[in-house]
């Protein structure tokens, strides 16, 4: 048994492992691989992923226990000290020695930092590590302590750079990126695009300072600021240095392998050093007077290395290698590809240029205009993996090659279907995964789908960049099979929700058992069965008192369940008009059952922290003084948030309190796939945020205009224009049609925002719908909708007045008892729940 | 927190010491859980109505530890029967009580049964 040792348990490294252990060779070799860091190999690309989880075994390539299954001896926090290449040992830091018969170098690279007075002041960090990002936290959050408003800068305003000015901005500083050169990102990017780039990142939120050369950091024990020449300071608290990388090329060095001038271990098209037995792959690795930073190439070198191990000879290392990249910034699509810089002797450049957008593309064809050589994207790299194809494999262009980055005029793309692609076509670069891989484990029958795909070949798992076309890939293909393609509700019912929207229409059907009889199987799901509730709200218009077995918990109790599984109270307050008495009302309410208050984000208040038998004995108090259910535990309409309007406002154009208090009324109670609230400002100072809604009306003069599927929350997006200067009917005609096709169309808890994201056609498709009427479908939506708002009664008025409902608000069966296990803790003259432990 | 749940342990038919009549079976809901109080434990029931069985399992989520485990929706995963917790809809087995999602957390179950329309969990304490 021969023994092979591998230095350095980074990326590249652990793919080495990986791809060793899959070779049947490999049973006629022992593997040990030492590694510095005190953990496993991680996915050091997505290091930034740590600020938001802080779970460092997310990161993992492979848990500990997946190298003891390979027969691996992972030696963990262990550096190698020396190499003896006439003994063919190496010795550790802790004075072991070991022999081998081939020796790895993956040692990977170690930030560069710079000679700058004062780098080993507190407060100045590297960005490589898990360990340098702990630091990094828990030093900011003491600065943040002292100093809410603390800045932090970035030295270095590469990939890298930004990345580390995302981690800063995700801690709470104000963000500042210090760059040398005169613009961003300046080995991927032109100055055009680098300029793009920054007017993106400056409206997010970033500092930007270019050529800069830092002189001195300032400050006595800890950094205070930077200098970059005389009267030029920048005050900050906090510094990441990110100025390039330098090869850990000094075990090689030590030991007279051959290294570059400029550091990086020389190695041959087999990977192999100027000693035969030992390979050097990844960042330490010169190739071609070249040192790869990207981990596509360095996976490429683990296999190289592992097929020249097991005597794969043939197997060696391209001469070129493609160094195309494309990433998301600080949610800005980044991509170059090819050949990105390219002298205007060689070829022709179609620049596409859109600062109010964001917007860079270019491509540079040869000079015949029949090939792409390269090109550059930034803001949308939608087009990057079909571009990156057609550069890869050489494929024809249209004649007029613009077509390529421009917006297509019939809404189509412009280069046919991914199958189109020639099998050859490597769409993982990462795990090297071919069109032909993909394809054909599908038409072979090996995978049914998306996740068999996965686990057979690895693709998307790298840097995930390739998803977007593997899945077009499985689609189409498995469609060529004439095998359907859809997402099904749960494993009880084979539809999707508009399927069984019309099979419950067409077919009369009573309630969900029946449904279940007739189109589904097993007994339901928490998936299902709040699903099939919405569609019966909508079909037969009833509340959900009518079928509370298959309500979400929320809607059996109409009340919103918390954290301790107390419920909370919202009375509506439509349009967010309450008069004094009103006000009095509730805070008498509130204080009589004890319960914690706060005002709302869509103008009403909550009542938080009522036993499920006190809900009733609330709400008929709160009933009989003339309000009525919020529905702020349905999928259904929350608010419609108002300005105060041209009643008192003295900008106001029209009467938007009015307005919304008629909408918020028409549509109370309304249920639909998922939540949906509205918003009305008075003029276009829109103080109600009618844009982050998902219907939103602004006045103008002549009228409303009608904005549509806005969203705050976790994706926010602003509403989009469907309609300019309508009058109040034409808006209340508009609303009716659309919100009754969104509930009909849409797929569960999608809101309306990714939903018209999904509509095929996108909004044009939307318009021609609800304002030409395309479909024909336009007076049936608004009669659907007509008998829903006829039919709206209170759920909590029917509750209060039925013995039967009633006796759903107790804890328990068998006791009049109420749950002794809840527990309040005082806070600012209120109560909350006691904390989890 | 712990003395909570170190009070429920899963009883089978074998070990019941006292059957606990606990109500009329149309006390309870269809297709849905209740909660009852036996002694210091609090048990939610599940009426499966489809399939004429019944269920009963400890009402705290071992998650957060919270008394809601009999408001939460029920229903089947590949034919086991489960309830989905109203919080955070982790799914519990009804048949051996364990995180049908995979991991440690872990529910108490006890056996029911219905005589003359009356509703009995089985206790061994």
């Amino acid at each position: 048994m021969q023994h092979i040792i591998v230095v350095g348990n980074g990326m590249v490294g652990y793919k080495f492992c990986e791809k060793f252990v899959e070779k049947t060779e490999s049973k006629n070799f022992k593997i040990t691989v030492f590694g510095e860091e005190p953990r496993p190999a991680y996915d050091r690309v997505h290091l930034s992923e740590f600020f938001e989880n802080q779970d460092a075994k997310a990161l993992e390539m492979a848990p500990m226990e997946w190298y003891a299954d390979q027969n691996i001896d992972l030696i963990v926090g262990e550096r190698v000290a020396e190499i003896n290449r006439t003994s063919k040992t190496i010795t550790t830091a802790k004075n072991q020695e070991f022999s081998y018969d081939y020796l790895v170098l993956a040692t990977g690279s170690a930030p560069f930092v710079p000679p700058i007075k004062g780098v080993e002041k507190k407060g100045v960090f590297v960005y490589r590590t898990i360990e340098d990002l702990e630091g990094m936290l828990a030093y900011a959050a003491k600065l943040k302590a002292e100093k809410p408003n603390a800045k932090a800068a970035v030295l270095g305003g590469g990939l890298l750079g930004l990345e580390a000015g995302k981690a800063v901005m995700d801690m709470g500083l104000e963000p500042h990126i210090v760059e040398f050169a005169s613009k961003l990102m300046p080995r991927q990017l032109d100055l055009r695009s680098s300029q793009v780039l920054q007017l993106k990142l400056e409206s997010i939120g970033l500092n930007i300072h270019l050529s800069k050369a830092t002189n001195q950091i300032l400050g006595d024990d800890a950094i205070t600021g930077m200098e970059f020449g005389e009267d030029d300071i920048l005050d900050v608290d906090m510094l990441v240095i990110s100025a390039g990388i330098r090869p850990r090329d000094e075990l090689g060095k030590n030991s007279g392998l051959d290294v570059g001038t400029r550091g990086g271990i020389v190695v041959n098209n087999k990977m192999q050093t100027s000693d035969e037995s030992i390979y050097a792959i990844g960042e330490i690795a010169l190739y071609n007077q070249m040192i790869y930073g990207l981990v596509a190439p360095g996976y490429d070198m683990a296999g190289i290395a592992v097929d020249q191990i097991i005597g794969e000879t043939a197997s060696v290392m391209p001469a070129e290698i493609d160094m195309s990249t494309k990433l998301k910034l600080i949610g800005v699509d980044v991509a170059s590809f090819g050949e990105p810089f390219m002298p205007a002797s060689s070829g022709h450049s179609i620049i596409f240029e859109n600062k109010t957008q964001h917007l860079y593309k270019r491509i540079n064809v040869s000079l015949d205009g029949k090939s792409l050589l390269g090109g550059i994207l930034v803001g949308d790299a939608s087009d990057y993996n079909m571009l990156h194809q057609v550069y890869l494999n050489g494929m024809a262009i249209p004649e007029d090659p613009s077509q390529l980055i421009l917006p297509a005029s019939d809404g189509g793309s412009s280069f046919g279907s991914v199958l189109d692609l020639p099998d050859t076509a490597q769409v993982c670069s990462c795990e090297s995964v071919s069109k032909g891989d993909i394809c054909c484990s599908i038409t072979d029958g090996d995978c049914n789908n998306l996740n068999d795909i996965i686990t057979k070949t690895k693709a998307t798992t790298g840097c995930g960049g390739c998803k977007p076309m593997v899945v077009d890939l499985v689609n189409e293909t498995l469609k060529s099979l004439g095998k359907e393609v859809k997402e099904t509700i749960c494993e009880h019912f084979n539809f999707n929700r508009q399927e069984l929207y019309d099979l419950i229409k067409i077919n009369k059907v009573a309630d969900y058992e029946e449904t279940l009889n007739l189109f589904g199987e097993g007994h339901g799901c928490e998936v299902c069965k709040p699903l099939v509730a919405s569609i019966f709200a909508t079909v037969t218009m009833e509340t959900a008192n009518r079928q509370p077995a298959i309500q979400d918990t929320n809607d059996r109790f109409l009340a919103n369940i918390q954290r301790n599984g107390t419920y909370s109270v919202v009375p509506r307050v439509a349009g967010g008009e309450i008069t004094p008495d009103q006000l009095i009302t509730i805070g008498a309410v509130a204080k009589k059952y004890d319960l914690y208050t706060k005002i709302t984000g869509g103008q009403r208040i909550d009542l938080f922290g009522a036993q499920v038998h006190e809900l009733p004995m609330i709400w008929k108090e709160l009933i009989d003084a003339g309000f009525e259910s919020g529905h702020a535990y349905g999928k259904s309409l929350r608010t419609v948030k108002s300005c105060v309007g041209s009643t008192w406002c003295r900008y106001g154009m029209h009467e938007s309190v009015t307005f919304a208090i008629d909408i918020e009324k028409r549509y109370r109670g309304l249920r639909s796939p998922h939540k949906f609230k509205g918003g009305v400002s008075g003029c276009i100072r829109e103080c109600a945020e009618a844009r982050g809604k998902d219907f939103g009306l602004i006045a103008v003069d002549g009228g409303w205009n009608l904005y549509v599927c806005g969203n705050g929350g976790a994706t926010p997006k602003h509403a989009v224009l469907l309609a300019e200067q309508l009058d109040d009917e034409t808006v209340v005609r508009y609303l009716d049609r659309f919100l009754m096709y969104y509930i009909r169309t849409a797929g569960p808890l999608v809101r309306t925002a990714p939903w018209l994201d999904k509509l095929d056609g996108g909004l044009d498709y939307l318009k021609q719908v609800i304002i030409e009427d395309s479909l024909g479908i336009a007076e049936e939506l608004e009669q659907e909708m007509k008998g829903l708002i006829n039919k709206y009664e209170c759920e909590w008025k029917q509750a209060i007045e039925s013995p039967e409902i009633m006796k759903r608000f107790k804890h328990f069966v068998n006791s009049d008892d109420t749950d002794d296990n809840l527990e309040f803790v005082p806070m600012r003259e209120q109560k909350m729940p006691k904390a989890w432990i | 927190m712990e003395h909570i749940l170190e009070q429920y342990k899963s009883v089978t038919k074998n070990n019941v010491e006292t059957w606990f009549k606990v109500g009329m079976t149309t006390d309870f809901p269809e297709n849905s859980g209740a909660c009852i109080k036996y002694k210091t434990k609090q048990i939610a029931v599940y009426n499966f109505k489809r399939a004429n069985t019944w269920y009963a399992a400890q009402n705290l989520c071992p998650h957060k530890m919270e008394m809601v485990l009999s408001l939460g929706m029920i229903g089947d995963k590949e034919g086991i029967p489960k309830v989905a917790c109203p919080l955070h809809k982790k799914n519990f087995s009804l048949e051996d009580g364990t995180n049908l999602a995979g991991g440690d957390l872990k529910i108490a179950t006890y056996p029911v049964k219905i005589e003359n329309g009356n509703v009995y969990i089985g206790f061994s304490d």
